[in-house]
């Protein structure tokens, strides 16, 4: 990846992401020029598509990896997972910058993004506290990301200040995100007429908490996996000597979240006395996302993790991820407005589904572009405290 | 020492969890029962006859594009339809079982006293007037369409096919041809040739709806919807028919939109007070830990090197005292063979 020669351009990713690129710049032009409806099956029923469902809720949930990582290794203490936050600090923040950008497309006017936080706050709105909250951890993590990029360039003064804000960072970093990633389950409490019974609950901003912890742990893993078969160059001695402690590690903790997220989802069902939904067809579905993405991978990381298993526990954080995505999507699409005609429930269009794959080839082109110029996988020889 | 940090963690889990279970309302005993002079509209589906003259004036109203079929035309009763952005009101036709006809239902914004559009938007687009009617202002709207995933009746409506400038469309109840003196009532309530609609004050219309059952107890389901629904409503309706077969939801209840989420908010300045204060308590502890363990560790070391240097000093001493004794012995040795080999020469001349 180091040598972008000629030769090395016409990958079959690169073929395929200028593919994608090109669509999602086709469907952009027919956004803004014959409004959301022309690219969208989005109707007065089904206002909100996978430009939510996916782009912001699973978005921000992937990105979770962030908050999680710099926790474990600047709050807790747990040094040997120094070398993995860098990574995760870059994937929260294209994570979320993308997730803005995707809005672009799903609000109507979106030069007034801002308006919420700068022009007419709305305090009673939980899309408020979700706005806000997702602009100052952009931020945050702009300037935490902003250590590697600053090393790149040398400038070692401004490097140094940044890079001794780490601790407060952080700390603010776990409020935001404890806030906004609560708050997108809490986004669903106003509408118990339209979620089915057995994903709406009271505790529905404390479960997506948890999960986006459990997703978190898992995407680091997951994303690892990955990192290492396209950039294994670009790290460093102590990167891959702490890669394996840190796999272990996030899948012995990602287990018992996933369990104490289990357990919330347990306590959810018996608050609401929902128990009798489980054996409608709603039931069954709700019993594949609980034994098959959640009680199973918590079982698998405890044995990966036990028997240090590598391959059991990637394949596992992949599951945990496809989990969490199906949970994501229960709750904004397939449960919601479940009391609809057939006819008139949602489905996304190829338009849709098209800009929602632009934007995530958009993020791994980027993610690409800093990790093979900048110190991400590896301490720049300069700065020998960054892990 | 591990156990500290243990119980640092689990103490934050468990403030977590208590924030979440104890949703102490933002507003604490405040019911708001709606202003007192705003006005309303009561429906009455069993004076309904489903002539869309309803649909007309509103369309007229608000200048709103023509529909495609004239609205004469009844047959457009014959699929249910909602609102839309071209139609801020419509009237549906419904067979109810054990019905003598066909029962309509207008549909329109219910006007909600405490709306849960205005609750969700986070521009505060929306407005409840003191007239009753809820208003939306598109020069704030971003366009979010939370508004639409919020209302419980499936109301607001948006232009998906404006690019740059959509905005969300409902029904105003009229509020700015009222104030502006153009109209005295809601376009619909004026056109309707049944005394179907009627718009007053709220609670008048209450005792209206209230008295109509008690007149004709068999006319009506003992029920005014929109009385209690969803914290009140300033659209009100009587049926004949359980509501429900007039595809009206039963199952709403009587908590306000706003009341579902205060729970959620009042976590909030929770959590930014206090997570810094544990996960800072947190930091420290890991700090601290750090520090002794690395104190221990210079102790072990010290020590370490302190036994090792005594074993070496006394090995040495040992090996000192061998050599010097090995030297003593040697001397003593030389010194003996010296004697000895003295005494021999001696000898040896004195038997030469």
């Amino acid at each position: 990846m180091t040598a972008e020669t000629k030769k090395s351009l016409f990958t079959p990713f690169n073929i395929f992401a200028g593919i994608v690129v090109i669509i999602g710049l086709v469907l952009t032009v027919l956004r803004f020029t014959k409004g959301i409806g022309s690219v969208t099956n989005l109707d007065d029923n089904n206002p909100w598509g996978i430009w939510i469902g996916f782009d912001l809720l699973c978005g921000v949930a992937l990105a979770a990896g962030g908050f999680t990582t710099s926790a474990a290794a600047y709050l807790f203490g747990i040094k040997k997972y120094n070398s993995a936050v860098r990574p995760a600090i870059l994937t929260a923040f294209l994570g979320y910058a993308l997730v803005v950008f995707a809005l672009h497309y799903d609000v109507g006017r979106p030069w007034r993004l801002v308006y919420p936080i700068f022009y007419q706050p709305g305090t009673t709105s939980l899309l408020y506290e979700v706005g806000l909250c997702v602009f100052l951890y952009l931020s945050v993590l702009a300037i935490e990301y902003s250590v590697a990029a600053l090393e790149w360039l040398g400038l070692k003064k401004l490097r140094g200040l940044v890079h001794k804000l780490t601790l407060v960072l952080t700390i603010f970093g776990v409020v935001l995100s404890t806030l906004h990633q609560s708050s997108l389950g809490a986004l669903y409490l106003i509408a118990p007429s339209k979620l089915h019974p057995l994903w709406y609950s009271a505790y529905l901003p404390i479960q997506f908490f948890v999960s986006a912890i459990a997703v978190g742990l898992s995407m680091v893993i997951f994303e690892g996996t990955l990192s290492h078969k396209a950039f294994h160059d670009k790290m460093d001695a102590t990167y891959l000597a702490q890669h394996d402690g840190v796999v272990l590690g996030f899948a012995r903790a990602a287990s018992v979240v996933l369990a104490a997220y289990l357990g919330i989802k347990l306590i959810a069902l018996g608050a609401d006395n929902n128990w009798k939904y489980l054996l409608t067809g709603w039931g069954a579905w709700y019993l594949f996302e609980i034994l098959g993405f959640v009680a199973l991978p918590s079982l698998l990381y405890a044995i990966g993790s036990r028997e240090r298993n590598l391959p059991l526990i990637k394949w596992t954080a992949g599951l945990t991820v496809l989990g969490i995505v199906l949970n994501r999507f229960n709750v904004s699409l397939v449960a919601f407005n479940w009391q609809l005609p057939s006819a008139q429930r949602y489905f996304p269009s190829w338009g849709e589904i098209g800009v929602s794959l632009f934007v995530v080839v958009v993020g791994i082109l980027a993610f690409r572009f800093i990790v093979t110029r900048m110190p991400i996988f590896y301490e720049h020889p300069d700065f020998k405290d960054a892990h | 020492m591990r156990r500290r940090k243990f119980l640092a963690l689990m103490g934050a889990a468990g403030v977590g969890l208590a924030l979440g279970k104890t949703p102490a309302h933002a507003a604490s005993n405040a019911h708001f029962e709606g202003y007192p002079d705003a006005k309303a509209v009561l429906f009455d589906a069993t004076r309904c006859i489903g002539c869309r003259k309803c649909e007309e004036a509103c369309n007229k109203v608000n200048k709103l594009p023509a529909p495609a079929k004239p609205f004469t035309d009844l047959t457009v009763l014959d699929t249910e339809r909602r609102t839309s952005a071209k139609a801020h009101t419509v009237v549906n036709k419904y067979m109810p079982a054990g019905a003598k006809g066909p029962v309509f239902r207008k549909i329109q914004c219910n006007h909600c006293q405490e709306p849960a559009c205005a609750s969700a938007c986070f521009v505060r687009a929306f407005k409840k007037n003191p007239d009753g009617s809820v208003t939306y202002d598109a020069s704030v709207c971003v366009g979010c369409r939370y508004c639409i995933m919020a209302c419980p009746f499936n109301v607001p409506t948006y232009e998906y096919d404006e690019p740059l400038t959509p905005r969300v469309m409902k029904c105003t109840m009229c509020h700015p041809q009222i104030t502006a003196g153009e109209l005295n009532m809601p376009g619909c309530v004026g056109a309707c040739p049944k005394e179907a609609l009627a718009y007053g004050k709220r609670s008048d219309l209450l005792k209206i709806a209230h008295a109509r059952i008690a007149t004709f107890p068999d006319r009506y389901v003992d029920h005014v919807y929109g009385e209690r629904e969803m914290g009140g409503t300033n659209w009100l309706y009587l049926s004949g028919v359980p509501f429900k077969e007039l595809g009206m939801r039963e199952d709403l209840g009587v908590t306000s939109a706003p009341e579902m989420t205060s729970g959620a908010l009042t976590v909030v300045p929770m959590v930014a007070a206090l997570w810094p204060a544990l996960l800072g308590g947190i930091w420290a502890i890991s700090k601290s830990n750090e520090k002794t363990a690395d104190k221990e560790r210079m102790e072990a070391v010290k020590a370490a090197i302190d036994s090792n240097q005594a074993a070496n000093d006394a090995k040495l001493a040992k090996f000192k005292e061998q050599a010097e004794k090995d030297k003593a012995d040697s001397i003593e040795r030389e010194v003996k063979k010296a004697l000895e080999e003295a005494a021999a020469a001696a000898k040896e001349e004195e038997g030469a």
